[in-house]
C-alpha cells in the first residue's frame, strides 16, 4: 500500500498551495483520481487522514472525483472511452493504438476554503 | 463578512516533486549516454535472475551497473554482484516502491558518464511501482509462467504503463500448464501493441534477443541525444 506515501505528499502540495496564497482555511480539498493512476480511492481516504494530523489541515474533507478512462484512436480520430482498464483498445475499430487523454490524473483540483 | 466556503482552482500535481526530480535524472542520464532500463513485477518472479543472466552477458562488452531495490536484506545485490561490479543495493525498510529520490540518492557516488546500461530493479510489487516515475528509459514488466496468464487482467495498471513486458521461466512453461496464447492476448488487452518477450534464464531461451534489442535500443537513444545536441 502505497497510499501513505501519496498521502503524505498530497498534505505537503496543499500546505505549499496553501501557503504559496497568504495561508487558506482549507476546508475541503477536492482530489482528481483517474482510473489508471495506481491509486485506491478508499486507501487514500484513510490515509489522508492520518496525513492531517499534526497539520492545520485536520478535519478536512477529502472529496475524490473518479476520472474515468478517455484514449485518442489514430485510426478514427476520434477520442474514444476504451470499454474498461482491461479492454484499453478503441472500442470502435479495435485498433491497437492508444494514447491516453485522461485516466492517468493524480492532482489536488481545487481547495474549498472558508473566505 | 461572509464565511460561505469558496473553491479555488489549485491543479496541483500530487507527486510533482517526483515528476520533477525523475525528468532531470532522465535528461542527466541522456546527457551520460547511458540507457536506463527498470524491471517491476510481483515477487518471486525472477528479476533478479533475468537481471543476473543480462549483466553476465552485457558486462562483456558494456559497462553495466544496477541498482536493486527491496524491503530488506543485501541478498539480491550479493547476487548481482558476482555478475557485474557495480551493483547497489537499496533497502526501502518499509517502503513498497521506488522513487525518484531514492535513485538518485543511490547514484551519487557513481560516475555515470562510465556507464552503458544502468538497471533498476525495483521492489517486487505489481501495485505501488506503478505511480512513480525512475527517470528510466524503458519499463520492463516480467510475469513468470508460473504466476498465470491472467495476470495482466488483474494488474492493468502495471501492465499499462510499462514498454515492454517480459514473460519469464519459459522452461516451466509445460508443467505449469501456462498458456501462452492467453498471457499474450490479456498483454494486448490492457496494453495494445505491447512488445513481449519470451525468456528462460535457466535455458538461456530468449536472451540473444533481448541482449539485441538492448543493443538497438541504446544506440537509438545515443542517436537521439546527439541530434538533440546538433
Amino acid at each position: 500500500m502505497h497510499e501513505l506515501s501519496i498521502a503524505v505528499s498530497m498534505v505537503e502540495r496543499i500546505i505549499e498551495e496553501s501557503e504559496g496564497r497568504g495561508g487558506l482555511q482549507v476546508e475541503a480539498v477536492h482530489l482528481r483520481l483517474g482510473v489508471l493512476s495506481g491509486v485506491d480511492k478508499d486507501a487514500l481516504a484513510f490515509s489522508y487522514e492520518i496525513a492531517c494530523e499534526g497539520t492545520f489541515l485536520v478535519g478536512s474533507r477529502l472529496v475524490i472525483e473518479t476520472v474515468p478512462l478517455l484514449i485518442y484512436c489514430d485510426i478514427c480520430k476520434m477520442e474514444h472511452a476504451p470499454e474498461s482498464i482491461q479492454q484499453m483498445d478503441c472500442p470502435q475499430c479495435h485498433s491497437p493504438s492508444q494514447k491516453i487523454i485522461r485516466g492517468r490524473e493524480l492532482e489536488v483540483a481545487a481547495l474549498e476554503i472558508t473566505a | 463578512m461572509s464565511t460561505a466556503p469558496r473553491l479555488i482552482e489549485v491543479r496541483a500535481k500530487i507527486l510533482k516533486q517526483n515528476d520533477l526530480l525523475a525528468r532531470e535524472l532522465r535528461e542527466q542520464f541522456r546527457r551520460s549516454g547511458v540507457y536506463v532500463v527498470s524491471l517491476v513485477s510481483s515477487p518471486g518472479s525472477g528479476k533478479t535472475a533475468f537481471l543476473e543472466k543480462l549483466l553476465a552477458r552485457l558486462s562483456a562488452n558494456h559497462r553495466v551497473a544496477a541498482l536493486v531495490g527491496d524491503l530488506a536484506t543485501e541478498n539480491d545485490a550479493a547476487r548481482l554482484q558476482r555478475a557485474a561490479p557495480q551493483v547497489k543495493q537499496i533497502t526501502t525498510g518499509t517502503v513498497c516502491h521506488l522513487d525518484a529520490q531514492m535513485v538518485e540518492k543511490a547514484l551519487e557516488p557513481w560516475d555515470l558518464n562510465e556507464l552503458d546500461f544502468l538497471f533498476i530493479e525495483n521492489v517486487g510489487n505489481l501495485v505501488c511501482p506503478s505511480s512513480y516515475d525512475l527517470g528510466e528509459e524503458l519499463r520492463l514488466v516480467l510475469l513468470s509462467t508460473t504466476e498465470g496468464e491472467d495476470k495482466p487482467l488483474k494488474y492493468p495498471t502495471i501492465f499499462n504503463g510499462a514498454d515492454i513486458a517480459v514473460i519469464t521461466k519459459m522452461d516451466l512453461a509445460a508443467a505449469a500448464e501456462f498458456d501462452l496464447a492467453a498471457a499474450h492476448r490479456n498483454i494486448q488487452s490492457v496494453r495494445p501493441g505491447m512488445c513481449v518477450m519470451e525468456v528462460s534464464s535457466k535455458t538461456g531461451q530468449g536472451m540473444d534477443e533481448a541482449i539485441s534489442f538492448l543493443h538497438v535500443q541504446l544506440e537509438a537513444s545515443r542517436a537521439a541525444a546527439a541530434q538533440k545536441v546538433m
